[in-house]
């Protein structure tokens, strides 16, 4: 026994030994990434932001250098406080209480002690930095936007938050990247790539040199310019005449969907978004629930279309052969349709055809046209679908594919559609007959109008709208660079738009005109309605106005949408006729539309959204059933709206 | 003639595993000491660069242990106890304080520590002591004096104070334990230390209770005929004595940096940046190894120099860091195969002299070895001891290569030795 006591000891020593390393190197994963973090320092070297210019070479979006004050605290030797504070213009303080705080984050490890100085500040603080020890002074790019306007358009730079880092390990906290706009799409493209060195650190924090020799380094890749396909001019006045509107105005160059302008209403100086301020001007930005600036109405805003979705309906009616160029439909100030319905126009009636019945906007051509385009086929759900088929090759009711980031499908009904809405079927062509106008179930956004109006501008093709023209060194996406073609055959186009080209001579925008160009386009009027209080409540339509210009050889298709504007002619209109003048003229001659338009303010409409006016409109009942009462309304209407949207 | 006879039958194994500790030794100096502007292997300024003179220098110490006859290190065991001894008291007068130990003679830039001599003087006292064919240990006077030869360098060592080495001269005990010390001796020392971590981890009043429950426990558990109330009653007095004396000790005779030490093992607390920082710091260096670790001189954690006292007391976490699981295995089993080894040599010895000083040779060196590692890798309190032949250091190499090759010469000679 006792021989064989200290070789048992041995033995049980080294077992214990041995499973405390499998325990130590294996098991506990913890060490290992403690071992990272504490022993080798990773340095970023970020390269500059590529530049963003316009379609015509217009520098848009250049940088401008900041300049951070760091301090390392345990750095600091001999500090003269006095002329230290003096230099910088703060109090002693607040020297103290910055330091306290940089102190507090880590005496070791360098830290913002005074963020964002101009040149001035800098050029001074720069010729003493020696003297002050413990300091130094850290170079960031941030942007510098040469015009005021687009803020939808560029997006913003923003430091990246915890879900992004989440997603994408590239990023590391404090790393800024671009949020909404081309900022967003372009991302990669435009911020180039880190270059990452490691250094190897010793238990002091100091640095000892390069880890490995640089094997794991790599060198910072230059962000690249781009152009883009907006005309900064136009832009620029688009904005100017969407001043106290709220809406969206969206032009396209037809023969390659280059976006032109993309204004959304309310919108923001991007300025504001850089420097000192952002943060701030962000969250007013942000928290502004009624005029949403940083939501982009051009992209987002999803509505029934109106009146110019008649042009679609012509067109599929030509297409399938139900109406003709000398087709006539008779209307009383409306039409009656199924039992005892009946669709009011006010187009102050008279026998149709196709020419007037789009100058004229009459209902009743157009819901007869598409009750024969439906009642066409064998069953209304093929009549649907077919009709749904032919819309869907203008890009309609499905993400188009543009390179921005938000958008939304808009809804082109099919008979599934109805199949729901009609569980127990029985449903015909005259139940749905308000799709023919543009009401119903269609919805659209302005992008999409836009579009339409650039496929009918081309006769039947489309180039996906796109907003990037040129990528220094890199071929842009090749879905831009093909054809869509529509399922409606060329000729059809041609009556369509002499309707289209009448409405400016004696239609509906016969005052509308600009001299020496000949504008095609189309009014539209959207009724709209908002719930204040648990009521509904019918508000001033929406203003609409779609065109293309001119006739022959178009350059320029848009989509006007102002919110509660009114007739699309009072509003919409002419603004449309502007830009359109703005855009091929490159000036305007109506300088009283002009003028009218740019002061016109629409806020006293927007205001019956404020709390302050609802709440002088009526008188809140704080009895237990009336409230009661508006719970059940909005449980209904919920009801109602899940079992529409199913 | 002696000579060829030498190196028939010198024990190669053994001559093999001290070889590949020693230059696994160096490699490990060498990663935890370089940096990126001293290239030179022989930069004297450098302790890579000193340890390789330390190690040609025992190759000079090695061929002349084993040229001298064995017979002389058993003849002159007595002188060589007298002067460790001596050397030990010469500190107090002469010594060199480093870090409030006063271990070291200085001679010029080089120190020495005469402990690590002293080690093997112990040995060969005990063993010539115990080779006396009338020594027998289970007479009480004899107890005594076998005692006394491992507590008086043990006393001395305290003095300094160096708590590591005098740990070390402990455990000798078991060299007793093997030749016939009564085992209540070993158990009561062990039986102590598991008291005292009780002690410090428990209020004292607990582990009175626990103490007397078990006891207790104990006696109805017996045989009647053996139960004996009165025996019981003094262990456990002793017990309770000693905890409480252990409590006290550790609050008021024990210095703050002690209960530091032993209070960051038992977890009692948790201050990484400070106290706890060589204990964490190991442990990271460890763990960041992995599998097949991070190759030579490729450790993060040993470049940064995160771990203080790297390339002496813990050059292990360099091996951990650099040559991962697979690494440190094969190196606790090298120490484990040498110590055997040197058991089995030892058991097989002709003479008892050579039996106990090889038996003297395996404590020291286990004991060494497993309060270095276990400390290291968290399982220990921090006591700062080398690992044999593997930590930077003068005195500690040629100490433990004289300890151990004076073994070899013996066994070597079993031969001739009739």
């Amino acid at each position: 026994m006792r021989k064989l006591l200290l070789p048992g000891m041995i033995i049980v020593s080294a077992i214990l030994i041995i499973a405390r390393l499998f325990y130590l190197q294996i098991i506990d994963e913890e060490l290992k990434l403690k071992s990272e973090n504490i022993s080798i320092k990773i340095k970023y070297d970020y390269p500059e932001r590529g530049y963003i210019y316009d379609r015509n070479g217009v520098l848009l979006v250049a940088n401008q250098p900041s300049y951070d004050i760091m301090v390392v605290p345990r750095e600091i030797k001999d500090l003269d406080t006095i002329e230290f504070c003096k230099l910088l213009n703060i109090t002693k303080e607040e020297f103290h209480k910055k330091l306290k705080k940089a102190v507090v984050y880590s005496p070791l490890l360098p830290s913002v002690f005074l963020g964002q100085l101009n040149k001035m500040e800098y050029a001074a603080f720069q010729e003493k930095e020696r003297k002050f020890e413990g300091f130094y002074i850290q170079q960031r790019s941030l942007r510098d936007y040469q015009i005021d306007c687009g803020g939808n358009v560029f997006g913003f730079i923003t430091q990246v938050n915890e879900a992004v880092i989440n997603k994408n390990p590239y990023y590391k906290s404090g790393d800024l990247f671009g949020k909404q706009g081309v900022e967003e799409t372009y991302e990669e493209i435009l911020r180039g790539q880190k270059g990452v060195k490691h250094i190897q650190r010793d238990r002091f924090n100091r640095e000892m040199g390069v880890y490995k020799e640089g094997k794991y380094d790599t060198i910072a890749v230059q962000g690249k310019d781009i152009t883009l396909t907006i005309d900064a001019e136009l832009q620029k006045y688009g904005e100017a005449l969407m001043k106290n509107k709220r809406g969206g105005i969206i032009a396209i160059e037809p023969k390659t969907g280059e976006i032109l302008a993309l204004i959304s209403a309310p919108s923001y100086n991007p300025n504001i978004l850089v420097g000192r301020q952002r943060s701030r001007n962000y969250t007013k930005l942000y928290n502004d629930s009624l005029a949403k600036p940083l939501y982009d109405r051009s992209l987002l805003a999803e509505y029934p279309p109106g009146s110019p979705f008649k042009i679609l309906t012509a067109l599929v009616g030509l297409q399938e052969n139900v109406i003709d160029t000398s087709t006539v439909f008779a209307c009383r100030g409306g039409f009656s349709y199924g039992r005892g319905r009946f669709m009011r126009c006010h187009c102050g009636g008279g026998m149709r055809k196709l020419h007037m019945g789009i100058a004229k906007s009459c209902n009743a051509y157009f819901g007869n046209t598409y009750l024969n385009t439906i009642n066409h086929f064998s069953t209304p759900s093929i009549g649907v679908d077919t009709w749904s088929n032919h819309l869907k090759s203008f890009g309609l009711g499905q993400f188009m594919g543009y390179d921005l980031p938000t958008g939304r499908r808009g809804n082109i009904p099919t008979s599934k559609t109805y199949e729901k809405i009609y569980p127990n079927g029985g449903w015909r062509a005259t139940a749905i007959v308000s799709n023919s106008i543009g009401q119903g179930e269609v919805l659209m956004t302005p992008i999409q109008l836009a579009n339409m109006m650039a496929t009918i501008a081309n006769r039947g093709y489309y180039y996906t709208p796109h907003i990037i023209k040129k990528i220094k060194g890199q071929a842009i996406d090749p879905k831009f660079r093909t054809k869509h073609v529509t399922t409606i055959d060329k000729k059809h186009y041609e009556p369509v738009i002499e309707g289209l080209a009448e409405v400016f001579k004696t239609g509906t925008a016969y005052f509308l005109g600009v001299e020496g160009i000949e504008i095609c386009g189309k009014t539209g009027t959207a009724e709209n309605f908002a719930r204040i209080n648990g009521k509904k409540v019918q508000l001033e339509d929406h203003s609409i106005f779609v065109a293309f210009a001119p006739k022959d050889n178009p350059k320029i298709a848009i989509a006007v949408f102002v919110e509660n504007g009114g007739y699309g002619a009072t509003i919409a209109g002419p603004i449309t006729s502007l830009m359109i003048e703005k855009y091929i003229k490159g000036k305007t001659t109506n300088k009283f539309r002009e003028e009218n338009m740019m002061n016109r303010s629409l806020q006293h409409e927007y205001n019956k959204f404020s709390r302050k006016y609802i709440d002088s409109m009526y008188k809140i009942k704080l009895r237990k059933d009336s409230i009661l009462r508006v719970k059940n309304l909005k449980k209904l209407d919920s009801i109602k709206k899940a079992n529409a949207a199913k | 003639m002696k000579n060829q006879s030498v190196s028939n039958n010198i024990d190669w194994i053994t001559i093999l595993i001290y070889t590949l500790l020693v230059i696994l030794g160096w490699m490990n100096i060498y990663s935890a000491d370089i940096t990126p502007d001293s290239s030179y292997i022989f930069d004297i300024n450098q302790n890579y660069g000193k340890q390789l003179i330390f190690i040609g220098f025992t190759i000079i110490l090695v061929i002349v242990v084993l040229t001298i006859d064995s017979k002389f290190y058993e003849r002159f065991s007595s002188v060589f106890y007298g002067l460790a001894l001596l050397l030990l008291i010469g500190l107090f007068p002469l010594g060199k304080t480093i870090a409030g130990q006063r271990c070291w003679y200085a001679i010029g830039s080089f120190t020495l520590q005469p402990s690590e001599f002293a080690k093997a003087a112990v040995s060969l006292a005990l063993a010539k002591y115990l080779s006396d064919p009338q020594i027998n240990l289970k007479n009480f006077n004899h107890q005594i004096i076998g005692l006394l030869i491992i507590f008086v360098p043990v006393f001395l060592i305290i003095l300094q104070p160096d708590a590591g080495s005098a740990l070390i001269f402990l455990m000798f005990i078991f060299v007793l334990n093997r030749e016939g010390l009564p085992s209540w001796y070993l158990w009561t020392a062990l039986g102590a230390v598991v008291l005292f971590i009780m002690s410090l981890l428990l209020k004292p009043q607990y582990v009175v209770l626990i103490s007397f429950l078990s006891i207790l426990f104990h006696y109805f558990n017996s045989r009647k005929i053996k139960r004996n109330i009165i025996a019981s009653s003094i262990v456990f007095i002793l017990m309770a004595g000693f905890t409480i004396s252990v409590d006290y000790v550790f609050e008021n005779v024990f210095q703050q940096h002690h209960r530091d030490r032993f209070n960051i093992l038992l977890g009692k607390e948790v201050d990484l940046a400070g106290i706890g920082y060589n204990t964490n710091q190991s442990k990271i260096a460890i763990g960041s190894g992995g599998w097949f670790g991070k190759g030579w001189l490729e450790g993060t954690q040993t470049k940064g120099n995160f771990v203080p006292e790297q390339h002496t007391d813990y050059i292990f976490t360099t091996v951990g860091e650099e040559w991962g699981f697979v690494g440190s295995t094969v190196l606790i089993l090298l120490f484990t195969g040498l110590l055997l080894r040197i058991l089995y040599l030892a058991e097989r010895q002709k003479t008892k002299f050579s039996r106990v000083y090889g038996y003297g040779v395996a404590s020291v060196l286990f004991t060494h070895f497993f309060v270095n590692v276990a400390m290291v890798v968290g399982i220990f309190p921090t006591i700062g001891v080398p690992l044999p032949f593997l930590s930077y250091g003068g005195s500690s190499l040629w100490g433990f290569t004289i300890l151990l090759f004076i073994f070899v010469k013996m066994d070597a000679n079993k031969v001739n030795e009739w």
